[in-house]
Order: C-alpha cells, then structure tokens, then sequence
C-alpha cells in the first residue's frame, strides 16, 4: 500500500488544437483538446499537463477558454504551462480553473518570481518546468544545462543546482524535460532524472523521449521519477493510458488502476 | 433548490471544488446552485457549507479571521452540513505547526504536524514531500459520505502538513504515507478530507454526491 506512480499525458496546445512537434518542429495535430483531456481522464490519467507553446506570441485568450472548458469536465489535477510571467498570469489560470501553473523561463529571467509565486499561492500550485540538456563530453562527469525559449536558449547555468535553488525557493514539484530526448522515442535521460530526484524532495516528474511502455517503467525504477509524463505516444493512439498502467503494475510499479 | 455555499477567503483556486459540485448536480438531475462567496447572509442561506483550503496555513487564518469567516463556519456548522476540504480542514483543528505555529479554529480537536525533512517508508526509501499522488484510504468508520466508495479506493491528495488527534473516534479515513496518518474526519455535521474529492475523478465525484444528499447526520 503506497503512493501511486502517476501517468500524465501532456497536451501541447496551440489555439486550442493539441500538437506534438518532435523536438519542436513538425507539429501534427492531433485533436480538440478538450475532448482529448477528457478522454485521457476517462481512461485513468492520473493529471493532465496543458502546455500552451503558443502562449509567448498569441492565443492567450484561447488558452483561458480552453483552460475553463477542460476544467469543466475533467476532475484530476490540471496543471497549465506557457507564456506564465507574472503573479496576475497565475492567478487568471487558477481563476480559470487550472490546479497548478508550471513556469519556466520567467524564473529564469527572475527567480524570486518562484518565490513571490509560492508565498502567494502556495507551492502546492507551482511547478518549475526545466528543460535541460547535457553538456558534458563522453568521459567527463555528467552535467546538464538549462535553457529556455522552448530549449533555444542556453543560460550557462547547472541543471541540478537550479532545481534545488528552484525547490528552495517554494517550488512544489520539477517538471523535467531532457531536451536531448525530447520527441526523440529514445526514452528518458534516465541519469538526469535520477541526480534531480535525488537532489531534492519535491516530486520529479520525467519528461521528453518516451516511444515506449518500457521508458515509463525505467523512468520510475531507473530515472527515481515520481511521475512520468508523456505526449505522442498517447495522442497518437499507440497506447493507452490503460495499457501504459497495467504494463507497469506488472513490473511491480504502485498505480492508480480505475 | 439544494444551496451550496463554497466559503471564499481569497486563498485561490476555489473554483475546482465548485465546478466539481456542479457538475455532480447534473448529473443527479438536481436543482443546485452553488455559490462561492464570503458573504455571511448567503453562507446563512446555504443548505450546505463548503468550506475549501489551499496555500500556507497562516494566509488562510489571516484570511479567515480578517473576513470573520470563522464566526460564519461556527454558526453555519451549528445546523449545516459541512465539508472541509484540505487545508481547509487543517483549518478547523487546535493548532498547526506551519508558518512557525499558528492557531487554528479549534472546532475539532487535533494539532497539524509536519511530515519531516527524511521521510522514510517501512523498507527505509525515500519518501517525497510533499505526500502527492494519489493514495488509497482505508474507511475507518462507516460514514453517509462513503455510500459506494469502495474501501481503499485511491484519491488525490498534496500536503506538507498533516493531522494528528488523539480523538480516534472522529478519525473516519486514514492513508499510508510513511505512517498511518489522517485522510478523513468526522464529528456530527462535519466531515473534512485531507484529500481532495473535487481532483479525485470517480471516486470523488461519489463523494461529492453523497455530501449534497447528505442531511449531517451519521
């Protein structure tokens, strides 16, 4: 008897369509996503991650519309992501009926935007989403470096010790993106996942690089991740949420099975 | 018409509990209105009280006692039933711990503890704070509240902090995290959750379902 691993397809939405680019180009679509978010819910996703790539540009109204309709229908957590920049951003999502707001590159730009949120809001709602990149030769001791920008930006700075600066500012929870794998179905950046989750206490959820139900099981036993998150190979229809869970129950992995 | 009230103390995302209510009111094919507010004539006027709760402990009884929200869940649990949510229920006990210690309402007896720097589980790994995910509970008590909820059915919880009572006979639900720790309570008209029944899909929409058909009594 224990906490369940949780699965948690990401929705990256653009206008209210969901789409998947690998490594952020080739978007296809791949639905409405309120009808995908509520399908997902319905076949046991455990939280639905709504990632907003057109957030920086347009669309902000969509997204809110949107955001209100999936919360309308979808009763697990909804944490939304995307062009979040200042405390009133976050606090139009939670209005809107969002459970969580993951920020990226405005805690880069300020980090004491982190701690100004989580004061305000509590951490329970703020998720610091990293995307990191290895940065290491072969043969050198591993090292990952965070950008931002949709991972088109370096920022010279250590991966793990911002995630811990990030935890200890009032982060409640680290969504980690390997921009190496990301889009790639190479699976997880298995070492990466582990040096977070095991640098702080907050959960880690993986992220970038899942092609199959394997990456799920090793991101949990392998990567330490307390939530893996993943995209195309839901939307596409090659598993489902159902066949990702009992793949996992069967490899001694605590679940939630509905 | 069933008048729900969601009690607003400007702590944030209320409207999930809200839209969860709604929801459920449709699907009974029942006449419900739910209002979020701090208005103590519209609390008054509720059937039933919902009283939610998220972020640090000390903004919320800030909150609650510059609103005077206190006084209202006072009289409004005097005849109503009521759900506390969350921190919403940490809310209700003696004491919490959070925050360098702050009082609380003291409607239910009990402190509010927090889980520690190196939680461990019973084979000694590593447990992450704060306690998120979804947890079974283990229905201590039968209650109205858990009418086809089965036992140990898995809800949404996020916390930090949570209760400890040496009451035993009001503690109605516990999970597992680390230690047998709290998940639901119970005393007369009130019945509060650490988790959240508004996140927890199926088995919290029966919940929901039960609390607007629920008279206070058990």
């Amino acid at each position: 008897m224990a906490l369940a691993k949780r699965i948690i397809p990401c929705l990256d939405c653009d206008n209210g369509r969901v789409v998947k680019g690998v490594k952020f180009v080739n978007i296809r679509d791949a639905g409405d996503s309120v009808e995908v978010a509520k399908r997902y819910c319905d076949a046991g996703a455990d939280e639905i991650t709504f990632l907003d790539i057109s957030a920086s540009h347009e669309g902000r109204d969509t997204t809110i519309h949107t955001v209100k309709a999936i919360a309308g229908e979808v009763f697990i957590p909804l944490t939304v992501g995307g062009g979040i920049r200042n405390l009133e951003d976050i606090r139009t999502m939670l209005n809107a009926g969002a459970d969580k707001v993951a920020i990226n590159t405005a805690a880069v730009e300020n980090p004491e935007f982190v701690r100004a949120a989580a004061q305000r809001f509590g951490s329970q709602c703020i998720v610091v989403a990293v995307d990191a990149k290895q940065v290491s030769a072969e043969g050198e001791p591993l090292k990952w470096e965070i950008f931002t920008h949709g991972g088109r930006n370096p920022t010279g700075i250590d991966a793990i010790e911002w995630i811990e600066r990030m935890v200890e500012s009032g982060a409640g929870e680290i969504l980690l993106t390997s921009m190496d794998r990301d889009g790639t179905k190479a699976g997880f950046d298995l070492a990466l996942n582990k040096a977070a989750s095991n640098a702080v206490q907050v959960p880690i959820i993986a992220s970038g690089g899942v092609g199959t139900l394997q990456h799920l099981v090793e991101g949990v036993l392998e990567g330490e991740a307390d939530a893996v998150l993943a995209a195309s190979i839901f939307h596409f229809q090659e598993f489902t949420i159902e066949q990702a869970k009992s793949y996992m129950a069967a490899r001694g992995i605590e679940v939630r099975l509905t | 018409m069933n008048k729900i009230a969601v009690i607003d103390y400007g702590m944030g995302n209320l409207h999930s509990v809200a839209k969860a209510v709604e929801y459920v009111g449709r699907e009974l094919g029942e006449d419900i209105d739910v209002v979020v507010t701090e208005d103590a004539a519209k609390i008054a006027a509720a059937d039933r009280v919902i009283f939610p709760g998220v972020g640090a402990i000390r903004d919320c009884m800030a909150e609650i006692n510059r609103l005077n929200v206190g006084q209202i869940v006072a009289d409004a649990m005097k005849s109503k039933p009521v759900l506390a949510i969350c921190v919403g229920m940490q809310a209700l006990m003696t004491h919490s711990e959070e925050n360098g210690g702050v009082d609380c309402l003291d409607f239910m007896h009990g402190d509010v503890r927090y889980f520690g720097n190196d939680l461990r589980d019973e084979s000694g790994g590593r447990l992450k704070v704060p306690h998120m995910g979804w947890n079974r509970v283990k229905q201590t008590r039968s209650h109205p509240l858990w009418r086809d909820v089965p036992d140990n059915s898995r809800f949404y919880f996020v916390h930090s902090y949570y209760v400890q009572t040496e009451k035993q006979e009001i503690v109605t639900g516990v999970t597992d995290y680390s230690a047998e720790i709290v998940a639901a309570l119970a005393d007369d008209n009130i019945f509060a959750t650490q988790f959240h029944p508004e996140k927890s899909q199926a088995v919290g929409l029966t919940l929901l379902r039960n609390f607007l058909q629920w008279d206070g009594a058990t």
